[in-house]
Formats: structure tokens, sequence, C-alpha cells
């Protein structure tokens, strides 16, 4: 039935996918709705939209994953009704993931068979996993434990995984996330080596640049419905921005930095062995935050920044007290209590789990995180310690009013509240107190470009009454919008912060390689 | 020598009930589920097995009436767990505390009655070959079963696709959902083996090693079998090796005090446990074994998405 329908505008060639109708219901919530779009036979095409727009849930559709309740696709103009991932990879549908779907403990030839029919004997999948990861440039050991692999390697056996099924069209959700500039650019001369092959590719990102540079097309959601489809190559990064978010964005306000002389983070030659084969030492780590800045901290994930977070928020505690100084006060021998008495604030990369006890509400999870510092407040009833209830909502109001927090109830369990909004939550809950310093890693991590902007506006405005502010983030926009100055975290080391006036993404790139040695060198020659 | 050759029959005999349990559980927990039950399902194995043997007269059909009978009562774990998404600890220690009931009210009536032995294997001339004759065959059909199973396990969990699809699932059961394979299938099929491998070891009891309907009879072996399991890292040639050890140390320890060695019973008893204290310290020390060996998603339940 849909095959006899009216193409409304002319179309140049046949799709290679058409999407018409495709809506998906949760309970109450549309989170797709009547979602039409169509991708050419080799083309790269985006697919833009904030957290919660229903990009995931129609990727998933296409995949298999889900079921849509109304709507169908057409696969080369034919109707198709794909039950499962398995019956999109014989379609010629593969998928990478934005959350790896690899299993560590197996093998990568493992891993690739997992997704082959069952008569395809492993040899055969090593031979071919060296072939195309050779042929794609794209180097990978077949026999190499994935557990034990780096986080750009996992991408590439996620790709090639995806290739050896020869698909026609390859689904990549938020690739470039993980990934350093340089191995980003790796990334994308295979994305266009597949385009010429004539596959086509869709492509899932928030980095408006990477899709002016590789897509020809676009498709925008917001609320579930596709709001618009245009070419990115003739848009701006903030006209695709607007389209996302169905308004122009408040620009981040920066002020001019109001960093005094006045010391408020200092680590002193911090070291801290790793505690497992795969973490990161930290090494002569030396820094200084002063209060009135925000000083950025770069880097790809898992170079040491969970370590150095763990460092200073004491989690883990060093081995010489003096390695960390909280304003004036000698903390490196201390507990994480002990170091939010004296205005110390930390926000974990993970809302749930760390920064947040999921099944725990609102109040109760303000509770945990300030029963030590506002325990004056928090507490009554001297060393019985009983929970002042009211105090601790009123709090979480406060909090959830500065920071726009949309919840669902009054007093919602944390992992009831969208990634944004528990975000804000999460940071709203220790800029409350008024924090002489803050440290936050991964401030915007998943978090739609709304809740984003309101978040660095926050550290901005910290920073500006006063505070000193370390943000640790793996976003270089983030860090070139946010920060005063900048360091930049490789296998361990920190690299001396430079005002971000002189820093440049080329040169933040080299750092995050980790080629400390030749930038010190140039450091001295700037 | 003859005394030699009936105490490594009887280590033999000691032993392979717990290779059977923990070879099952193996299976069930490189899936990714953990059913503390074993001791549930061998104690209902064994009093079905005994009590079909009394009724038919035919040991054999008494072993395969207990794995059916295993596999039946790991059937209710799999529905509470998979099907109802019920919290595995729990549910697994219910079903020993209710085999352990059931079994004594099945059995109340097969009480001090003589057993029915299912005989060893007896071939003339290969049975007679002195001193390894009786070893490798004169022995009983569970303890060929029991050893075969684990090289069958080995193999098909290691260099078969539907092992390697078994294993993906009790690694990441999210991913696996992912890649199409049917996750609470797998699960359920492992757990329907384990229940079955835990009957058999029940049936050893009640038709070769005892044989005889006691309440409570298999005493704890099924607590034994799952230590085992993480003793032996998930790892079958670990399992024969470490059902073993223990097997030895059982009878060891009748002969010790027969010859008045006098350890006490109830720290051999508890050595199996202290060995797994002491395999978890080291493994957890260790966070590569622990990524290899341990099903990174054992005891976890399931829910696909929508």
């Amino acid at each position: 039935m849909a095959a006899t329908q009216q193409f409304d505008e002319p179309v140049k060639t046949v799709p290679l996918l058409e999407a018409r109708g495709i809506t998906k219901i949760f309970d109450t919530l549309k989170a797709n709705d009547n979602v039409d779009f169509a991708i050419q036979k080799g083309e790269i095409h985006a697919l833009l939209g904030e957290n919660g727009a229903g990009k995931s849930t129609l990727v998933k559709i296409l995949f298999g994953s889900l079921q849509a309740n109304e709507g169908g696709v057409l696969w080369d103009s034919a109707p198709v009704t794909v039950r499962s991932p398995s019956e999109a990879r014989e379609l010629g549908i593969g998928m990478v993931f934005q959350h790896f779907s690899l299993f560590e403990a197996l093998t990568v030839a493992e891993n690739i068979a997992l997704s082959f029919n069952a008569a395809t004997p492993l040899e055969n999948i090593s031979t071919r996993t060296r072939d195309l990861s050779t042929q794609y440039g794209l180097p990978l050991d077949p026999d190499a434990v994935v557990g034990d692999l780096s986080v750009g390697e996992r991408q590439r056996v996620e790709i090639i995984r995806c290739l050896m099924q020869d698909p026609r069209l390859i689904i990549l959700d938020e690739p470039t996330s993980v990934l350093t500039p340089q191995e980003a650019d790796t990334l994308f001369e295979t994305l266009f080596r597949l385009r010429d092959e004539g596959r086509s590719v869709l492509y899932i990102s928030h980095r408006l640049e990477e899709v002016q540079r590789l897509c020809s097309a676009a498709t925008i959601m917001r609320h579930g419905q596709v709001v618009d489809a245009c070419d990115p190559r003739e848009e701006t990064a903030g006209s695709l921005a607007s389209k996302m978010v169905g308004a122009e964005i408040d620009e981040v306000v920066h002020r001019e930095s109001a960093a005094t002389d006045k010391v408020v983070l200092q680590l002193n030659n911090l070291n801290m062995p790793s505690t497992h084969p795969f973490a990161v030492a930290l090494q002569n780590v030396n820094l200084q935050v002063n209060a009135g800045e925000v000083v950025g901290i770069a880097g790809i994930a898992g170079n040491g920044q969970g370590e150095l977070f763990g460092a200073i928020s004491g989690e883990d505690v060093a081995a010489n007290a003096d390695a960390v100084v909280i304003d004036g006060h000698v903390v490196g021998n201390l507990g994480i209590s002990e170091r939010r008495k004296i205005g110390g604030a930390f926000v974990p990369e993970e809302r749930l789990g760390h920064g947040a006890v999921p099944a725990l509400t609102l109040s109760d999870n303000m509770y945990l995180a300030r029963h030590a510092s506002d325990s004056d407040d928090f507490q009554s009833g001297g060393s019985l310690k009983v929970i002042a209830k009211n105090a601790i909502k009123s709090a979480t109001k406060r909090v959830v009013e500065a920071m726009d927090v949309r919840k669902s109830a009054e007093n919602p369990p944390a992992a009831a509240l969208s990634g944004g909004n528990l975000q804000k939550f999460v940071v709203g809950r220790e800029l409350d107190r008024k924090p002489v310093f803050l440290l936050v890693n991964q401030p915007t991590w998943g978090v739609d470009a709304g809740a984003a902007t309101h978040i660095r506006q926050a550290l901005i405005d910290l920073a500006a009454s006063g505070s000193a502010v370390l943000m640790i983030s793996q976003d270089l926009d983030e860090i070139f919008e946010v920060a005063d100055r900048i360091a930049v975290m490789a296998d361990g080391r920190l690299s001396q912060p430079e005002p971000t006036a002189n820093m440049t993404r080329e040169r933040v790139g080299l750092l995050m390689a980790g080629s400390s040695d030749n930038v010190d060198a140039s450091g001295e020659a700037a | 020598m003859d005394v030699w050759i009936s105490i490594i029959l009887s280590i033999c005999a000691a032993s392979t009930p717990l290779l059977l349990a923990a070879t099952g559980e193996l299976v069930v927990e490189r899936s990714g589920v953990l059913n503390l039950g074993v001791e549930g399902m061998m104690i209902m194995g064994a009093v079905a097995g005994f009590a079909t043997a009394q009724v038919t007269g035919n040991p054999y059909l008494g072993a395969l009436v207990a794995m059916g009978a295993g596999a039946l009562f790991s059937l209710l774990f799999a529905f509470l767990t998979l099907t109802l998404v019920a919290n595995q600890v729990a549910t697994g220690l219910a079903l020993t505390i209710l085999g352990i009931g059931l079994s004594g009210m099945i059995g109340e009536g097969f009480v001090g009655r003589p057993g029915i032995r299912m005989e060893a294997l007896d071939i003339p001339i290969l049975t007679d070959l002195p001193i390894i004759g009786k070893l490798i065959f004169g022995q009983d059909l569970i303890f060929y079963i029991s050893i075969a199973l684990v090289f069958g396990v080995y193999w098909f969990l290691f260099k078969t696709r539907a092992g390697l699809t078994l294993r993906s699932v009790g690694d990441n059961h999210t991913s696996a959902h992912a890649l199409g394979i049917n996750v609470i299938k797998v699960r359920y099929l492992a757990v329907l083996f384990g229940g079955a491998c835990a009957g058999l070891a029940g049936a050893h009891l009640s038709l070769v090693y005892v044989p005889q309907w006691v309440e409570g009879m298999t005493a704890g072996r099924g607590w034994i079998a799952l230590a085992l399991v993480v003793f032996a890292s998930w790892r079958p040639g670990r399992v024969l090796v470490g059902a073993y050890l223990f097997g030895t140390v059982t009878i060891g320890q009748f002969h010790a005090q027969a010859i008045g060695i006098a350890i006490p019973a109830q720290f051999l008893t508890s050595l199996p446990y202290i060995a797994t204290i002491v395999v978890l310290v080291l493994i957890a020390r260790n966070r590569r074994m622990t990524m290899l060996n341990t099903p990174a998603s054992l005891g976890q339940s399931f829910v696909p998405d929508r």
C-alpha cells in the first residue's frame, strides 16, 4: 500500500531507504511522530536533534531493535518489515553504536563472528578482519581481547564488524564523541571511501562542524517530529543549531576573565599509582586554579581524568598530604567529607550511580551529597543526626528552580529524570552551596544543547562570583567556550595550562595525542 | 595395591556428583544466570531417581527420571527469574529450601528401603586387566558421563558457535540482545541443562554412591558444587581438577581418621569454601583476570526493550 503512494515532490533517484509515517509511542510519550525521511544511495546523511528528539528511537526502528506502532520502511522502494537486527543485517543495514555493543571478555574475531550466521568458521573471520582492517586503514589484531583495547580501537571493531557484512547502509551513532581530532579525521577518510563505493551512511552527531564537513543531506528532528531537511553545506553551524532547538540558542556570555591572585586549588607533584591494570597512574601533576577563573582540562577519555577527579575529590587519598591543597587547607590525606566541609564541591562524570543514587528521590540525593557540608541545615538533634526534611526539600526546590530542572513529579527518583535534567540537578546541587572550589567532570556529557548552555553559563557565573572552577571535559567546543585557561591530560600527565586565547584546536589535539615532549619545547619557544 | 585401587574408586565416586553438578552450574553461570538452587535440584534428582528405581527396578530409568526432575525443578527457577524477572539469588535459595522439603515428603515411604544399585561396568578381559582394568573399565555409567561431560562442555563453550553465543549472553546481555540473540531462550536452555546435570548428580548419590534414600542426603554437596564453579574461575578443566581435589579430601578424611590422624572433619568440609574465598580474592585483585573469567552479567536480570 505504501508503495503506491505518490511522491509529494519529484525525487532525482530512487532512495535506498525511505521511512514513511513512522510513529512510536512509549506509554504516553510519542517518541516518533509521523516521521518521514529518505536516504539516497551513496550519500552521507546526517540525523540531527537534541537528546530526546527521537533520533535513537528512529534508528532503533530502522535497525529492527524496536517496532514502530505505525508507518513503514521502503528499502530500494520495496516495503519491508524489519523485525530484528539480524533481519536488518540481512537487508544490508549495519550499525555502529554510540555505547559499544562489544563483549569485553571475547576476542575481536569472536565479537565479529557473533553477528554472522553460524556457518562461518572463526578462522575465516580472523582472516577477513585482517584484510578489511588493512584495506580501510583501521588496523586491528583479530586475536586481541576486546577488554584490552582502547576506545578508538573498539570503535574500529564495531566498524569492521559492520563492514564485513557488506552493508549498503551504515548507521553511526555519535561516532566521534570518543575520538581525538586525528582519529576522527581517519574515520572521516573511511566514511568518504565508503560513500565513494556507493554505500550510504546515516550519521548521527551533535557536532555541527562535522556534519557540515561530511554530510550532503540532513534531517533534523525535534520532539519526535521531523522539523526540517536541508543540505548542511549550505547552512551555518548556528542556523543548524537553531533548527535543532527550535529557537536561537542563547550564546554563553563570557565575561573578561575574573581571575584573581588568590590560589584556591593547588596540586603539588601529585602522584597516584594505578590501582588496576587499566587505570592510569597520575604522574607529577602540578596545577593552580585561582579564584575567579575556569580552568579546563581536555583529553581523550581514559587518560587519567577519572583518576585526577578521584584524587582531587578525595575518593582516592594521596600518599603525601600536601599534594592537594584546597583554599589553603592541606587535604591530600583527607576524605571527601572533609574536603567538602572546607568549600570543595565535586560533580563526577557518571550522574547515575556516582553523582546520584538512581532509585532515591532528588531530596534524598540532595542530603547524601551535602550531609557533611550542610550538616547544620540538613540535620538536627545534635549527635542524633535527625534528617531535617523540610530544609532539604526547600534546598531541592531552590536547585530545581535555579537550574530549570524539568521533572514529572514533585520529588521523583533520580532515575526518572532525563539525562539533561538530572545533570542540571547534580550540578545545581553543588552550585547552590556557593562552593569556594568546584570540580566538575564532563559537565554536559549526553545533555541536550539547551541544558548544556545553561550548565556552562552557570559554571562561568560561579567563577565570576569569585569561586575557582576546574572543568574536565572531552568536548573541545565546551572547553574553548567556557575555560579561561586550558590544560591537556595525556597518559596521566597534565600539560601546563595556557590562556584559551593562545590555544588552538590543533595544539590541543597534539597534546591529547600525548606528544608532550615537543609541546614542552614549543611551549618554551613560544 | 588393591587398597589403593579401592581408595581411588571411592574418590571417583565421591567426586562424580560434585563434578556433574558443578559442570552444569558452570554452563548456567556462563550464560549469566546465578542459580543457587543446585542443592535443591540435586536432592530432587536423588529422590526421583531412587523412587523410579524402586518402582521400576531399573536404575538407568531412575537416572533418566532424575535428570528430568532436576530439569523440571530448574524450569521453575527459570520461569521465575527469566520470565517473571524475580531476583536470582532469592529464588535460588528458595529453590534449595523447597527442594529439601519436597524431597523429604516424597521420599518418606522410601526411607530405610534397600536401594537398587547401578552396577559398575564389567567387560570381560578389559575389566580384569591389572590395576587399570577396574579404574578405566570397571566404573558405573554416570562416572563416564561426568568425565565426557566436562570435555563436551569445554568443546561446546569454546569451539562451537552455540557456545560462543552462550558466553556472549553471559558477558553482556544488552549487546547480545542488540545482535539479535534471544537472551532469554539461551538462558532457559542453560538453566535446564544445569538442572538436568544436578538431577543426574543426585541420582549418582542415591543410586551409586550410597545407594539409599536418606532425607537431606545431598548434605551440602550442591553448595560445594557452586563454590567449585567460582574456584574453577568458570573453566571446565579446572572444575574437573577442583571436583577431584575435594573428592580426594573427603575420602582422605575417612582414611586419615582410620589411621589415627585427627584432622577435625569440620575443617575438611570447610576447605572448599576457604579455597573459593582465596580464589575470589586472587581474581578480584586482577581486573584483567576478572574480566576474562567472570561472566560480567552474572546474576543480573535482563528485560528486553519494548
